[in-house]
């Protein structure tokens, strides 16, 4: 973060400030004197508005808390306590429900943000795995977040989550051993759903300490920009207050609008019916999905026909974007100037779509009607090789292959051409 | 003469390299005993452990029927299995496409009563009663078919249902655990 060149001119201030720099901080790293590249657009917005929904997530979730009881007996009860009886408890719970949706919308979009316009890549690769670290986080968060309410999604979310980590059954017992470690017990009951309520009330603290790091680290490069060129002169830089405050902030505007769509026209679309029935250890639903958020995922563990390695397989797409920055050999960091990348980009975002789809179907049903039928579980290991052959064959090859278009000298050079033309 | 500055200025190894090995060596099984409580509390507590085991009255069990009872948190099935079901049991005890090959006679003590635990051995749902292929158990969440002796034909759980401990106290009682 920085020296900060903030000179106070209030003497309190002044006074304040040579004993705790901190002005001086937020100054350098969020105020006048971040100098960012003039030509962000609206998809550099999207990391501000993850931090806005970080923010909005734990005032929520702490006021929750005031109401809640994490115990089997009590937890599905509590919960209806706050929809029906806590003044205002329907509007906090909804904003925290359908909060944790929309935070995961814009944490996917500023991923794919930073995929196309090659953010990745050096020097961003440590801001990019501590990006990566927070979206983990993210998921065990949102995972432990969604068996709070103890419903019947709730329980079995649960138990078939675990039971991954019962896969790793390397010595007679030992997947045993894993389980009833993380469950406290011999099932998913009281003892897990305690804990779970402990780490999901740390982690987003967790997460937060991530984020100051995750700043911090894009600081000493500075910003990525949609050319994907350094920012080098002053001509290709502005302030980022009030500059990038004022875009961020008009951005957060229309983003709250759609968030209040959700939360007071459609609050339980993103929800399963069946997390309204109290959670039954006698009884699985017929048909058991995941949040939306983990779908993708999910189908790539129903892909292989091995337990073991079908859990191994759902960890490594996500743990394969760690290697990112090196599996792209290209020298040209923007999508813009690499026609055949940004091609299978969008290929490899409709698949990653297509592969979500495919987690709401059972196996056997049928997708294709054509030669006898194909169902889901076929499209979905087609699916599955062609997100691992995107890393591992297309990227790699393409990056280092592909003829490139004409990149620009700078910035500001840019920004004069596209005056000219226009 | 030897001092012991020369010893440390040729890097040899001196008295003060092995205290610090030493003490380090000292603090890390320290630090390892500290964090085993604070990891094995997460393991189930002595009352969850205790959970008592159950008896249970089987001559209310229609034949054909399976009863559906808690133990330990999870379903326990107990089927009161027809002629031609322990027949058909018995029939497939070496088919080509047991996963886990196990035969019926180990599987079932009184060959009339199939005891299991009725938590499916891939992610760990509930085998619905009378569906699949084999129209005994089938699992909804990924598709694990069972047959009429809980072993996995189909699909993909690695195990056949787990037998829990059991005993016959009497022709007509049975104790789980």
């Amino acid at each position: 973060m920085g020296s900060s060149n903030y000179q106070p001119t209030n003497k309190a201030v002044k006074w304040f400030e040579d004993r705790l720099p901190i002005l001086g901080l937020m100054h350098s790293t969020l105020g006048a004197g971040y100098l960012a590249p003039r030509n962000l657009n609206y998809w550099w917005n999207f990391g501000s508005l993850a931090g806005f929904m970080l923010v909005v997530q734990i005032i929520t979730g702490v006021i929750l808390v005031m109401h809640y009881t994490p115990h089997v007996d009590m937890a599905f009860r509590a919960v209806e306590h706050i929809m029906r009886d806590v003044n205002y408890g329907w509007l906090i719970r909804y904003t925290h429900s359908n909060g944790a949706s929309m935070f995961f919308v814009v944490v996917y979009i500023h991923i794919l943000r930073g995929m196309y316009f090659g953010s990745y890549k050096s020097p961003r690769e440590v801001l990019w795995f501590l990006g990566l670290v927070i979206y983990l986080l993210m998921m065990a968060t949102g995972f432990m977040g969604y068996v709070l309410p103890w419903g019947q999604m709730s329980f079995w979310g649960a138990t078939v989550i675990t039971n991954l980590f019962g896969a790793f059954d390397f010595y007679e017992g030992m997947g045993e051993s894993i389980l009833h470690l993380l469950w406290g017990g011999f099932a998913v009951d009281n003892p897990t759903l305690q804990r779970f309520f402990s780490l999901h009330y740390l982690l987003p603290f967790v997460i937060v300490g991530v984020v100051i790091l995750h700043i911090w680290a894009l600081h000493l490069p500075g910003s990525n920009n949609p050319l994907g060129i350094d920012a080098k002169g002053p001509g290709d830089k502005i302030p980022f207050h009030p500059y990038y405050t004022a875009k961020d902030l008009f951005g957060l505007s229309f983003f709250i609008v759609i968030l209040a769509i959700f939360i007071f026209y459609m609050p339980n679309i993103m929800g399963h019916p069946d997390n309204y029935i109290e959670a039954n250890p006698m009884v699985t639903p017929p048909h058991i999905v995941p949040e939306w958020y983990y779908l993708p995922f999910y189908t790539i563990l129903k892909a292989v026909p091995d337990k073991l390695f079908g859990v191994i397989a759902m960890f490594a797409s996500i743990l394969i974007f760690f290697v990112l920055p090196w599996l792209d050999g290209s020298k040209i960091r923007s999508a813009k100037f690499r026609p055949t990348t940004a091609f299978f980009f969008w290929l490899f975002l409709l698949n990653t779509l297509y592969l979500g789809y495919l987690g709401t179907k059972l196996p056997d049903e049928i997708m294709i009607d054509m030669a006898g039928g194909i169902d889901a579980l076929t499209m979905g290991r087609i699916s599955s090789i062609f997100y691992f052959a995107y890393f591992i064959v297309i990227v790699p090859l393409v990056s280092r292959m592909e003829s490139t278009k004409p990149v620009p000298i700078s910035i500001a050079q840019s920004v004069l051409d596209a005056n000219k033309k226009g | 003469m030897t001092t012991k500055d020369q010893v440390e200025q040729e890097e040899g190894v001196t008295r003060r390299d092995f205290l610090y090995v030493a003490t380090g060596a000292v603090g890390a099984v320290g630090a390892a005993s500290v964090v085993w409580p604070l990891v094995d509390q997460m393991n189930p507590s002595a009352d969850v452990l205790a959970l008592a085991s159950v008896e249970v009255d089987l001559s209310a069990i229609p034949l054909g029927q399976t009863l559906k009872i808690l133990w330990r948190g999870k379903p326990i099935f107990i089927r009161h299995r027809t002629a031609a079901e322990i027949e058909a049991a018995i029939a497939d005890n070496g088919a080509i496409d047991l996963i886990d090959p196990e035969d019926d006679q180990a599987r079932a003590e009184r060959p009339e009563w199939l005891i299991m635990v009725g938590v499916c051995t891939h992610l760990g749902c509930v085998p619905l009663d009378q569906r699949g292929d084999f129209n005994a158990w089938f699992c909804p969440c990924h598709g694990s078919h069972y047959d009429i002796s809980g072993r996995i034909r189909k699909g993909p759980a690695p195990r056949n249902l787990e037998v829990p401990k059991y005993a016959f106290l009497n022709d007509t009682t049975v104790k789980i655990g």
